[in-house]
C-alpha cells in the first residue's frame, strides 16, 4: 500500500524514530509477558519475564527521552498509555499473538519472533551507540548488553527446537513460514527513518540486511530449518497501519492507566 | 506442554557473589544439558545481581554422605575443641581465611 506522506521535519523525525524504537520494545515486552505464569517450564517462565522487563525498561528510557523532545506536557505515561493503535509505530511482527495452527500459545512462535527481532536489534543497538543523539547512544549502550542475551536465548532455543523432535521441528518451521514475511518491514525505510538516518541519529536498517541474513542463515543451518521465501506483502506497522491484533493488546495494557488517570502506586 | 520437563536431568547450581571468593550452592533446576542449565541458572538465580560467576553440576554426579552415618562421621569431632582456630592469634599478614 502506498501512502502519501507530508514532508518530515527534523523534530518529527527525531520524535518518530524514538517512538518507533520505544513502541517496538513495549509491544513485544507486553506480548511476551503473556507467558508469565504460563511458561512451558518454570525456568523459561522466569527467563521470558526477565526479558520482558528488559524491553519495558528500554521502552521507558526511550519514552522519557521522546517526552523531552516532544515537550508540551508530554510524559512517558502519556506516550505509553494514551496513544491509540494508529499512533503506534512498532513493527507489525511484534504485535502478532503467540498462536499457531497447533496451539493457542505456541512457544515456537515466541522463540522464532524473539530470534528474528533480537538478531536485528543486536545490529541496530550496536550501531546506535554512535548516534549523534547522545541520549539515544547511551540507551543503545545499555540495550546492546540486554539484547545480546535475548539473541543468545532465542538462538539457543531455535536450534534446540529445530534439531529436536519431529513435532518441535515442524512447529518451528511453521513459525518461520508464518513470521519471516513480516521481517520485510525491516528493510523498507519509512520517511522518518530516512530523515533521522540522514541526520546521523538513526541507522538505516536496510544497510544491516546482509549481516542479519548471516546471523539468521547460520542459525537456521545449525537448526536444520529451511529459510522460507520472503513473501510479497509489505507490513506497515511502523507507519501506523497495524493488524487487528494490536488494539486488544493495547486495550489490556492501557486500561488501568485510562480508568484511573494519574493514579500512583 | 508435555511431561518432557520431568525427563530433563537435575543440576545443582553454585553462584559466586561479587564479594565472595567461593561459589555457594543456591539451589537446583532441571535442564536438557549443561549449557541450558547455565542459561536457566542465570535467569532463575542471578536476577538481583547475586552473582558474577555460575557453576552447574549434574546432581547425579554428587556423592553425598548418608544420614545414617552421622554418628560415625561427625560425632567423634564433638569433644575435640582444640581443633578450632579460636586458640590462635591469626597474624594480620595472613589476610582472608
Amino acid at each position: 500500500m502506498k501512502t502519501v506522506e507530508a514532508p518530515v521535519g527534523t523534530r518529527t523525525a527525531a520524535l518518530g524514530y524514538l517512538l518507533h524504537l520505544a513502541d517496538n520494545a513495549l509491544v513485544l515486552g507486553q506480548r511476551n509477558a503473556e507467558w508469565c505464569g504460563n511458561g512451558p517450564v518454570l525456568e523459561e517462565d522466569i527467563a521470558l519475564a526477565n526479558m520482558s522487563l528488559d524491553l519495558i525498561g528500554q521502552a521507558r528510557l526511550l519514552y522519557q527521552h521522546a517526552a523531552v523532545v516532544a515537550g508540551e506536557g508530554v510524559t512517558e505515561d502519556s506516550l505509553a498509555y494514551f496513544r491509540d493503535a494508529t499512533d503506534f509505530r512498532n513493527y507489525t511482527l511484534l504485535e502478532l499473538p503467540h498462536s499457531s495452527d497447533t496451539s493457542e500459545r505456541d512457544y515456537a512462535v515466541t522463540i522464532v519472533r524473539n530470534f528474528l527481532y533480537s538478531a536485528l536489534m543486536l545490529l541496530l543497538w550496536e550501531g546506535l551507540q554512535k548516534s549523534k543523539d547522545a541520549q539515544l547512544a547511551a540507551i543503545a549502550g545499555k540495550s546492546f548488553k540486554e539484547v545480546r542475551y535475548h539473541f543468545r536465548h532465542s538462538r539457543d532455543w531455535l536450534v534446540r527446537l529445530g534439531d529436536g523432535t519431529a513435532e518441535s521441528r515442524a512447529r518451528t518451521q511453521a513459525a518461520l513460514e508464518h513470521l519471516m514475511p513480516y521481517t520485510q518491514e525491516y528493510w523498507a525505510p519509512s520517511a522518518i527513518e530516512t530523515v533521522a538516518d540522514t541526520e546521523g541519529r538513526a541507522i538505516d536498517a536496510a544497510a544491516l540486511k546482509r549481516e542479519w541474513d548471516d546471523l539468521v542463515n547460520d542459525a537456521l543451518q545449525e537448526a536444520g530449518l529451511q529459510r522460507p521465501a520472503p513473501g510479497t506483502g509489505l507490513p506497515q506497522g511502523k507507519n501506523g497501519q497495524h493488524s487487528d491484533h494490536l488494539a486488544p493488546l493495547l486495550a489490556e495494557m492501557q486500561s488501568l492507566a485510562r480508568a484511573h488517570p494519574n493514579a500512583l502506586w | 506442554m508435555s511431561t518432557t520437563h520431568n525427563d530433563w536431568p537435575l543440576w545443582e547450581v553454585f553462584v559466586r557473589s561479587k564479594q565472595g571468593l567461593e561459589h555457594k550452592h543456591c539451589g537446583s533446576l532441571h535442564a536438557a544439558d549443561a549449557q541450558q542449565a547455565l542459561q536457566m541458572a542465570r535467569d532463575v538465580y542471578t536476577r538481583r545481581q547475586e552473582g558474577v560467576s555460575i557453576w552447574v553440576v549434574p546432581s547425579n554426579t554428587i556423592t553425598a554422605s548418608e544420614p545414617d552415618d552421622k554418628a560415625a562421621f561427625f560425632e567423634p569431632m564433638a569433644d575435640k575443641i582444640y581443633r578450632h582456630p579460636t586458640f590462635y592469634e591469626i597474624p594480620d599478614e595472613v589476610g582472608h581465611m
